[in-house]
């Protein structure tokens, strides 16, 4: 393989006197889709954000496509081409649905601090904010505030602005939390279909949907990648049903 | 997380007047044109030139707290600063310089675009409270620096010129009001049109999106302090512009147009027209500069009932006037603005009765307090008497009471009829 | 040397007095987010309090009481007019106080006038408490220090032995679990919001017979404070302390020692251009230490934040 889209290399980090994450290596390749999951506490989220650039690690290196980028600020690494998505619904609640999904594409489309461009009269921009909306079934819903939407609308929209950027490597923090069987479904087929071809990282609490979805699963067990493979042999791991203290894997979540 | 309460500091997403299509635009132009037949007395020239730079000043600040988010207490530096440049500017002129008067507010607004540049290099990290407080310091620092550095900002006397010594423009040596009149109100033109579309500019649509969320807009490739130290030199630009306009009207500027007062007035205004939208800060400046003079004229103490007036908007109306007006927009849609015709209408006799005589109270307190010895007569909405009787006073207390009463009584009934304007369907139930 | 000593205590004396307000002041704002922009006014109110007070019954009745009443107000203002706000965010309540400080500064014109008021230190504390080479230290400077140490080890008591002090302290250092204060966080805040006023009020019961009783006291003093804290680190109990001595000293000694340009300049081999009025270096030429003195806290926040943006001793990102 050729270098891989993602490589963690000892990576750790520390808050005050706790180590949260205690060194991870980890490499994901190109167009792979991967799964983190563990049990609660484990660090999946300060991994997430390691990965990401909202914090700095400790110590050990975060790379993309082979470059370092460990310690850069959130916004140089999204435009290395990593997007991500929150947990917690982060969307631009006073905006339209459409100027959410914009505002997603203004700066790979090159608009950047523009202020000789008038925004509604850029045609591509327009068609290709339209289109992204068709992606995610929001269409109908173009011109409501965001603020305004359900839930699962508000995560459907979350993931929108998250690859409307076309960045090649996108990272998904729970996307399915709090939903029902029936949104989770719609929402794993989106996933699917807006990542086609693309790197997929995914912190998931829902088994069915990490089975479903992942091609490899990392186990993060007290800030330790303690195994790291695909689906069926992570499932028939010894080691990973004694971290979930003896429940199988589809009681867990 | 529960959507977060609507704050005041939304503007960008709601509109009241279409401003994207030319009409208003025009319409502005012709009223414009127009004012001074209408309004030709010197006096009213001079309110509606001190309006118009009032507007350009106050649409400046929105684009710092409306659209992007960042209360400053420091405003008045980038007005005040670009117009003494511009007040050096004139002096060279005089000197020989060849630069046509209508050419000078583009050199205030560079400038004022210059230290927003340079102060916005540590000054927008972060937004908020440090924001805040870093404008603060800065405006103090330069507001005490006037009188330290004479050569620019004159000391205590300020720097003054004269704007009839350059080349004229079509005839014009902007001597008489009326000229200087229209070349404020070109320029009010050019400003206002310039910030709006600015707003619709990517720049500007980020800087709402780092408004509303700076961690979303980090991860979707934006700077958000490069994002705001944009905003902030924007800003100061238009700012800048006022300034030079400004020191074209009043051909004098001194430290009073840099300090505190200044800044906190502008955030007054702004904020009294309604933070939210374009037009609210051209409604505050219109108000304010309208309340300020009439209010002047016959109270010595406006300053409180402005005062007042502010606290009670932040906590009641944080929308402000254009917030109030945008509420009215749904019944209309709905065609039930009529519905409130009459609700309004019985309101505003105890509300009007209230406002006066609670005013009528102030007053007299103040006039016993603060009037020349043996001074008891006071003359109040036409009306002579002792101001150290007890009659008086207890008469518009009563008055106040009754009034505050009536009001009391009739919210209720002025609630459902806001329910039923603004629900589609029949009565409210 | 003698005068060393004496603006050591001077300047001492003004520190303290900026940190009886930066305290509170910072304590409001680690528990609630609030940044009281009318902090200084509450100040003001207090000198205007006790001095009303001190008409009726002398100085020491006031020291007691005024203090109190800021302190209620303060309270009463928090529950009727801040939770209102608080709704909308922490920049809405920066304008709410803002509003209010224009506020009671008009309300303290309406009631007062605009000229200043004859509020002074009290007899029995009239006199010079010792001398140092001649130069005497009045024994109301004395008293003031004692005042402001008194407060401090009181609020260090509350801080650091009692429950609610160390909840307080608790959620100094972790803003999110101020959520878990207990069932009643909105009296908490208000509790909070009534002893930080009060402090700062009873700092202008002191300070008024000294630095004058006059409505632009609170403006005057309240853009040093709110440099202070950002130079101290916002949020920094420790960092007020420290920033509010270094300008009380910065100040102090800036008035005293007369440092001219001109010498400085001379000195290092320049000529002086004559006559100097017409010369473009003249403001550079003319420049004393004691005329720049007012801007120097700015001119160091200033550099504290290009070098350290988070203040001194800031931890927190606001």
């Amino acid at each position: 393989m050729s270098v891989p889209a993602i490589e963690l290399r000892g990576l750790e980090k520390s808050f005050g006197l706790a180590k949260i994450i205690q060194g991870v290596d980890l490499k994901i390749d190109k167009g792979e889709r991967h799964a983190i999951i563990g049990p609660n506490g484990a660090g999946k989220s300060t991994l997430f954000n390691l990965i990401t650039g909202k914090y700095a690690p400790t110590a050990g290196s975060v790379h993309l496509h082979g470059q370092d980028v460990s310690g850069k600020k959130p916004f140089e690494i999204n435009r290395m081409g990593l997007s991500r998505s929150f947990q917690i619904t982060n969307i631009f609640h006073n905006m339209t649905v459409f100027e959410n999904v914009r505002c997603g594409l203004l700066w790979s489309m090159g608009y950047k601090y523009s202020f000789w461009h008038m925004v509604n009269g850029q045609r591509h921009l327009t068609e290709k904010a339209d289109e992204i909306l068709e992606q995610i079934n929001l269409t109908s819903r173009r011109n409501v505030v965001a603020g305004a939407l359900a839930y699962a609308e508000q995560r459907a929209l979350e993931i929108g602005i998250t690859i409307a950027g076309g960045a090649d490597i996108i990272m998904l923090d729970e996307p399915c939390a709090g939903m029902s069987h029936s949104e989770t479904d719609l929402i794993v087929d989106l996933i699917r279909k807006v990542t086609e071809g693309k790197t997929l990282v995914v912190v998931e609490h829902d088994m069915g949907v990490i089975f479903d979805l992942a091609d490899r699963i990392s186990v993060l067990v007290y800030g330790e990648i303690i195994e790291s493979d695909t689906p069926e042999n992570v499932r028939a791991s010894k080691a990973v049903q004694e971290a979930y203290l003896g429940t199988t894997l589809e009681d867990a979540g | 997380m529960s959507t977060p309460a609507t704050t005041p500091l939304t503007a960008g997403t709601r509109r009241l007047i279409p401003l994207n299509h030319a009409l208003p635009w025009i319409i502005a132009a012709v009223c414009l044109f127009i004012l001074p037949y209408v309004f030709d007395s010197r006096s009213a020239l001079t309110i509606m030139n001190q309006m118009a730079i009032t507007i350009v000043f106050a649409l400046s600040y929105n684009m710092l707290l409306g659209q992007g988010g960042m209360l400053s207490f420091g405003h008045a530096v980038y007005m005040g600063l670009g117009g003494f440049f511009c007040m050096h500017l004139l002096n060279w002129v005089e000197a020989g310089l060849w630069l046509p008067l209508p050419l000078l507010p583009v050199f205030g607004g560079l400038f004022g675009l210059f230290f927003a540049f340079l102060i916005g290099s540590f000054s927008t990290r972060r937004a908020g409270t440090v924001f805040a407080m870093i404008s603060l310091g800065v405006g103090e620092l330069v507001a005490a620096c006037s009188v330290i550095i004479v050569i620019f900002f004159g000391g205590e006397e300020g720097i003054s010129g004269d704007r009839t010594m350059g080349p004229e423009v079509l005839g014009w040596d902007f001597g008489p009001q009326e000229q200087v009149y229209y070349l404020t109100a070109l320029w009010l033109l050019i400003a206002a049109l310039g910030m709006f579309l600015y707003s619709r500019t990517p720049i500007g649509r980020v800087a709402n999106a780092v408004r509303d969320n700076e961690e979303r807009a980090e991860f979707l490739g934006y700077s958000q302090r490069h994002v705001r130290w944009m905003s902030f030199m924007a800003s100061g630009f238009f700012a800048g512009i006022a300034g030079a306009l400004f020191a074209i009207n009043f051909e004098i500027l001194t430290e009073e147009n840099l300090n505190l007062t200044t800044s906190g007035s502008i955030l007054l205004v702004t904020f009294l027209g309604g933070v939210g939208f374009f037009v609210g800060p051209i409604i505050g400046a219109i108000v304010f500069t309208l309340l300020q003079t009439v209010l002047s004229l016959y109270t010595e103490i406006w300053a409180l009932y402005l005062g007042i007036l502010f606290v009670a908007t932040v906590m009641f109306f944080p929308g402000g006037l254009a917030g109030l007006l945008a509420m009215h927009v749904l019944p209309w849609k709905l065609g039930k603005i009529g519905h409130l015709v009459v609700p309004y209408a019985k309101m505003l006799i105890p509300a009007l009765a209230f406002v006066l005589s609670a005013a009528a109270v102030l007053e007299i307190l103040f006039h016993k307090r603060h009037a020349g010895l043996g001074d008891h007569e006071m003359n109040l909405y036409g009306i002579t008497f002792d101001s150290h009787g007890a009659m008086p006073l207890i008469t518009v207390l009563a008055i106040a009471a009754v009034s505050l009463f009536a009001i009391v009584k009739l919210a209720p009934g002025l609630k459902a009829a806001w329910d039923d304007a603004t629900h589609m369907g029949g009565h409210h139930g | 040397m003698s005068l060393f000593i004496v603006n050591i205590l001077d300047g001492l004396v003004t520190g303290l007095l900026l940190f009886m307000l930066c305290s509170g002041l910072t304590l409001i704002f680690s528990m609630m987010g609030v940044l009281n922009f009318a902090h200084a006014s509450f100040y003001m109110l207090g000198a205007y309090f006790a001095y009303q007070i001190s008409l009726f019954s002398g100085f020491w009745l006031g020291l007691i009481v005024a203090p109190i009443a800021v302190g209620v107000i303060g309270a009463l203002i928090e529950r009727y007019g801040l939770r209102r706000v608080h709704k909308y965010g922490h920049v809405p309540e920066l304008i709410f106080t803002f509003g209010l400080a224009l506020l009671i500064e008009e309300a303290v014109q309406f009631f007062w006038g605009k000229s200043q008021q004859a509020y002074e230190a009290p007899e029995a504390l009239d006199f010079a408490a010792f001398q140092i080479a001649g130069n005497t230290f009045p024994a109301y400077k004395l008293f003031m220090i004692f005042v402001a140490m008194g407060l401090f080890l009181v609020l260090l008591y509350i801080l650091t032995k009692t429950r609610v002090g160390m909840t307080i302290q608790a959620a100094l250092s972790y803003p999110e679990t101020v959520q878990n204060l207990g069932h009643n966080v909105p009296m908490v805040f208000m509790g909070v919001f009534g002893v930080g006023t009060a402090m700062a009020g009873l700092a202008g019961v002191i300070a008024g017979p000294v630095l004058g009783t006059f409505p632009g006291m609170a403006f005057l003093l309240g853009s040093i404070v709110f440099v202070t804290i950002v130079i101290g680190g916002l949020g920094s109990l420790w960092g007020a302390l420290i920033a509010s001595l270094l300008i009380g000293w910065i100040q102090t000694f800036a008035a005293t020692y007369n440092v001219r340009m001109e010498d400085i300049l001379t000195s290092l081999g320049f000529t002086k251009p004559e006559p100097i009025w017409d010369s473009a270096w003249q403001d550079l030429w003319t420049l004393t230490l004691p005329q720049i003195g007012p801007i120097l806290p700015y001119l160091l926040m200033v550099i504290v934040l290009v070098v350290r943006p988070q203040g001194l001793f800031g931890k927190r990102e606001t």
